[in-house]
């Protein structure tokens, strides 16, 4: 049996408290942390191997290794819980059903980078998570892993929840920088990076939710344990979340490596009875789709599925069954992204905007000819053109929907209605 | 008279602030704090928290029309928000919304003549995997069917 790293805990009853927590082994990483120097933290979540699961996948240790130490600047922790990536309800489990796991990550990733003040920001939505983090860092501060000298060890951490209040591009690093200082969520233009110019003009690191719950293990166990579990490149495990028309949709924490077809059959339990699958969105919806044929190949990890033409992402899996109309998915994502770019780009403003108009009017069978093409045309000049990659985000799903289901776009064209009444 | 936050409000402002290094980073805790007093965030209030914060009206109203979550209009005593975007649609949302709908007697953005329910569709809520989803003031409802909304509706007085 491969050892659990994120979800350990999920079937322990109330282990969002602590002492259940610490009853599992839970802070005890942080005892072994103090013992070293944050360098040598550093150095072995390097050794780990273990990439950002927020989207991008970048080595978390390489990420922590960017910050200056000598800039006289406080350093700031910004934790990522805006989870708004469409098929992506991963981060919630872990807020709700194991909160210390990610306070601890957090304290731990704080020692390591020098930083004394962490800012947890959390979508606005989230209710139940809020509540159960409130609680849980109340705990942490009553039981000394938070606040000033942490255990003794003359280490000080304050940690904040900071709530959003419903924009989706808050997620993307920059924005959320932005909006933490009271401002509208506009990504900002890279470099500086972050991590020598982010937070209040500090260096500052930004980690999503499931990237620092993994830390305590691999404190605890040494990176090596870590390695062992994945593949070479893709060390590790992570959570995937399931959704769309199978039979156990929901949450799952398996080795970086397996076949996509075993989540699909073995962890969701295969399509719901009658349906037949049509294709597979691997990392949130703004990742290539992957049709069923391309689903039986592919492995579950960074390298297989940039490979095949798609990316691991967020590991959000939509699934989407025969019956369902392709023009119709992508109208939906078009309309969610128009919805929420922030404005700042021309060619993503216009771009989702006018790509959603076209779909809108297509999917209502009033597509002409040469929309289709225009469509690509319009993601061809939206992709690589903007500040942040929410353009790419709908630039991506248009050209692989299309380049892989196009029949079912010049039908609507075609015959002025859909496919699938 | 022009509007004030209440004490309690008040207290959670200063506790806010000592948070940050900068009075403008406690604006979206402040957004909420007066959201909760007085329901939703109209023009008096964008004015109270820049007197209170030190910041321009203009930068607050810029700032408020950004996030869907802050209310540029009162909401009726419930408001449903229902996901509309691809898993749960895959999952049959559409007939969920039309349903609210026709029950409420209601387009998406309005209130209902008696200020019980608002209706607003908005964007994934994180609750792909048990869609359809909505979320009801703070409180998340999943799995939805038109039966299950139609008891939700009659629980709610
Ligand atoms: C449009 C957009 C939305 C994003 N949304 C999220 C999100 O909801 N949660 C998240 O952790 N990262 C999100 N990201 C990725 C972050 O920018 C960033 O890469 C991540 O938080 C870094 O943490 P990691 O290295 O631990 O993955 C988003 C990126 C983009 C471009
Ligand atoms: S690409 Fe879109 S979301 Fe990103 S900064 Fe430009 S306009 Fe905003
Ligand atoms: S799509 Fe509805 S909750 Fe994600």
């Amino acid at each position: 049996m491969m050892d659990l790293v994120l979800t350990k805990n999920f079937t322990t009853p109330n282990a969002y408290q602590v002492e259940v927590y610490e009853k599992t082994g839970g802070y005890q990483s942080l005892r072994k942390a103090f013992g070293m120097k944050p360098t040598e933290v550093i150095e072995e979540v390097k050794k780990s191997g273990l990439r950002g699961r927020g989207g991008a996948g970048f080595p978390a240790g390489m990420k922590w290794g960017f910050v200056p130490q000598n800039t006289g600047k406080p350093i700031y922790l910004c934790i990522n819980a805006d989870e708004s990536e469409p098929g992506t309800f991963k981060d919630r489990a872990i807020l709700e059903k194991d909160p210390h796991r990610l306070i601890e990550g957090s304290i731990l990733c704080s020692y390591a980078i020098g930083c004394h003040t962490a800012y947890l920001y959390i979508r606005g939505e989230f209710d139940l998570p809020r509540r159960r983090l409130e609680e849980a860092i109340q705990e942490a501060y009553q039981k000394g892993y938070l606040g000033k000298n942490i255990l003794g060890a003359g280490y000080n951490l304050d940690l904040y929840l900071h709530r959003g209040a419903g924009a989706y591009i808050c997620g993307e690093e920059t924005a959320l920088l932005e909006s933490l200082e009271g401002k509208r969520g506009y990504p900002r233009i890279k470099p500086p990076f972050p991590a020598v110019q982010g937070l209040f003009g500090c260096p500052t690191v930004i980690n999503n939710v499931e990237t620092l719950s993994a830390l305590p293990y691999i404190i605890e166990r040494g990176a090596e344990a870590y390695k062992k579990i994945g593949t070479e490149k893709s060390p590790g495990t992570k959570l995937f979340s399931v959704c769309g028309p199978v039979k156990k949709p929901g949450v799952y924490e398996v080795p970086l490596g397996l076949p996509l077809r075993t989540l699909l059959r073995e962890q969701a339990g295969g399509l719901q009875d009658g349906k037949v699958l049509k294709a597979v969105v691997p990392g949130g919806s703004s990742v290539p789709v992957l049709t069923a044929q391309e689903v039986e190949q592919v492995n579950l990890d960074y390298e297989s599925l940039q490979a095949a033409g798609s990316l691991l992402g967020s590991g959000g899996f939509i699934v989407i069954d025969e019956g369902y109309c392709m023009v119709r998915a992508l109208t939906n994502l078009a309309h969610f992204y128009s919805h929420e770019s922030c404005g700042q780009c021309s060619p993503c403003r216009e771009g989702t905007g006018w790509s959603y108009q076209i779909l809108k009017r297509m999917e209502a069978g009033r597509g002409e000819e040469r929309d289709i093409d225009l469509l690509l045309d319009i993601g061809r000049k939206m992709s690589g053109a903007t500040i942040c990659v929410l353009a790419d985000a709908l630039a991506m799903p248009i050209a692989s929907y299309i380049a892989k289901f196009r029949h079912e776009f010049e039908y609507h064209v075609r015959e002025k209605k859909c496919l699938f009444p | 008279m022009s509007l004030q936050f209440s004490e309690t409000s008040e207290q959670r402002i200063e506790e806010t602030l000592k948070r940050y290094p900068t009075k403008q980073a406690a604006l979206l805790p402040v957004f909420w704090i007066a959201q909760e007093q007085f329901g939703w965030i109209s023009q008096e209030t964008i004015e109270l928290i820049a007197r209170r914060l030190d910041l321009s009206p203009a930068h607050i109203y810029g700032v408020a029309t950004f996030y869907t979550m802050l209310l540029k209009k009162p909401a009726g005593k419930y408001h449903l928000q229902v996901c509309r975007t691809l898993p749960c649609a895959l999952m049959g949302c559409d007939s969920l919304i039309g349903y609210l709908k026709e029950r409420l007697g209601i387009e998406e953005g309005e209130t209902t003549d008696d200020k019980k329910f608002t209706l607003t569709t908005v964007e994934c809520l994180a609750s792909c995997g048990t869609g359809p989803a909505m979320m009801v003031n703070e409180k998340y409802y999943e799995n939805l069917t038109c039966e299950r909304a139609e008891e939700i509706l009659k629980e709610l007085k």
